[in-house]
């Protein structure tokens, strides 16, 4: 489980968070939305602890980030797996390379018990055959599926994912949403995703967050964002035509 | 980290002995023709093309010349390398893995630069050769006598000199473009306008400790 408490991050004159308090779930997809600029990105880095909010505090599992020593922190960064918008992954080391990474940088396991654990992952994303092929090789939505693997490889307890359906065509950012979601309730893990794609929203979203101009503005469920009046949630869901008529749909039917 | 080391020394040592051998070898065969080309007067013996040969390609060609090259070669590869990592998120990957990203990106280069001077040594081994190889086969000198003027009056200092100043430059090709390129903003054109702002101030570092190295050690 995840904790924030009242967050604030400035860069120069621009406040990006303005005291953004919430909590994420153990085992639950949680996601973030909000138009482009409302902070999920800065919010998201503050959770990674790649930025340092000025005020408020990070919880993980009841140890305040802050508070703890460079050390405890990188030993806590280890727990965490990220998938970032563009992957990346390491374009010198090939997929198995790149899985294998974590694992050689932090672990004192031989390689072949390193190898295993890169197949067992490998496979579990679909990605047995590509053992041997550069990231440059591969398309978008393996190098997701690639991304993701190495993201869980060291079994974290919390799992990042910064727009990981970016890039992709509809059925295949289903399949990651999915695998996603499938990673998450298998694992037990904290999955936080930081998305713009309503349809993840609608599929996996079992905790949504919606932020704008860097403070919380709505948080629900997928199921409570159908019925929510918030204009800015409605406003920013239901920006397209498909999405209205789905949710003219529902309330027809609900009435 | 070893593995690191051992890759980096191969991508930038053994990656760029061709480009240093190739033109360690001309400017050789250029220095020597330039001397005897003005060494028009029959009293001056012609052995003395060998000494100018070697004093200019050991204390001057070899360590300075090669570096800036070096600089161009291999801080553009450091600079640009580092700043896509930058760039495409890598190293916020290796942040958030808990690896401490500028030590394992930069310090196996800087280590990988202090094998450096073995480069710089076969440099002006085959400057030499190409100021021989000038000499003979444009009969500005006969052999022994340039081979004469090779052995005549060797300070061993210079050569201690001359390494002092590949070591501090080796430092200077290895921080500085990784300096750069660690802490670029932006996106790919300003990975290419790191390049070339580290190979600016590269070569003026360079230019600024050999002038300052030449005067502490020979001045």
């Amino acid at each position: 489980m995840i904790e924030v408490d009242n967050i604030h991050k400035s860069f120069g004159d621009s406040h990006v968070l303005k005291g953004v308090t919430t909590c994420f779930d153990q085992g639950k997809t949680n996601l973030i939305i909000g138009q482009s600029g409302s902070g999920k990105t800065v919010f998201l880095k503050c959770l990674l602890g790649l930025f340092v909010p000025e005020q408020g505090s990070i919880c993980y599992s009841g140890q305040k980030y802050g508070e703890l020593t460079s050390d405890q922190q990188r030993d806590l960064r280890q727990e965490m797996g990220m998938v970032f918008q563009g992957s990346a992954l390491f374009d010198s080391m090939t997929v198995s390379e790149n899985v294998m990474f974590p694992m050689d940088m932090f672990t004192k396991q031989s390689k072949a018990e390193m190898q295993d654990r890169v197949d067992f992952v490998l496979e579990r994303v679909n990605l047995i055959d590509a053992h041997h092929k550069f990231p440059s090789e591969i398309s978008g939505g393996m190098q997701k599926r690639v991304a993701i693997a190495r993201a869980i490889v060291m079994r974290p307890k919390y799992l990042f994912c910064d727009e990981p359906n970016s890039g992709l065509d509809p059925k295949t950012a289903i399949l990651i949403d999915n695998l996603i979601k499938e990673i998450t309730e298998e694992y037990n893990i904290t999955t936080v995703i930081n998305t713009h794609d309503m349809n993840s929203v609608m599929e996996i979203g079992e905790k949504i967050i919606f932020l704008k101009d860097g403070h919380k503005e709505w948080e629900g469920t997928n199921k409570e964002i159908f019925k929510t009046d918030n204009e800015s949630v409605t406003d920013f869901v239901y920006s397209s035509e498909l999405f209205k008529k789905v949710r003219q749909m529902y309330i027809e039917e609900r009435n | 980290m070893k593995t690191l080391i051992l890759k980096e020394i191969d991508e930038l040592i053994y990656g760029s002995m061709g480009i240093i051998i190739f033109i360690a070898f001309f400017i050789g065969g250029v220095v020597t023709i330039q001397t005897a080309l003005n060494l028009t007067s029959p009293l001056i013996p012609k052995s003395l093309i060998g000494f100018a040969t070697r004093q200019s390609v050991i204390l001057e060609f070899a360590p300075t010349f090669t570096s800036i090259i070096m600089v161009g070669k291999v801080g553009s590869y450091i600079t640009s390398s580092i700043g896509t990592m930058r760039v495409t998120e890598q190293i916020d990957a290796l942040e958030v893995m808990g690896v401490n990203s500028l030590n394992y990106l930069v310090f196996p280069k800087i280590i990988a630069m202090m094998f450096y001077p073995f480069a710089v040594a076969i440099a002006m081994y085959v400057g030499i050769l190409g100021g021989w190889v000038a000499a003979v086969f444009g009969e500005y000198a006969p052999s022994g006598e340039f081979i004469q003027g090779l052995q005549l009056d060797l300070i061993p200092f210079h050569i201690t000199y001359a390494f002092i100043k590949t070591f501090v430059f080796a430092f200077c090709i290895a921080t500085i473009p990784s300096f750069h390129g660690f802490y670029m903003k932006g996106g790919a054109l300003e990975v290419g306008k790191a390049s070339t702002t580290a190979f600016v101030w590269t070569s003026v570092v360079i230019i600024i400790s050999n002038y300052v190295l030449t005067q502490l050690l020979l001045g």
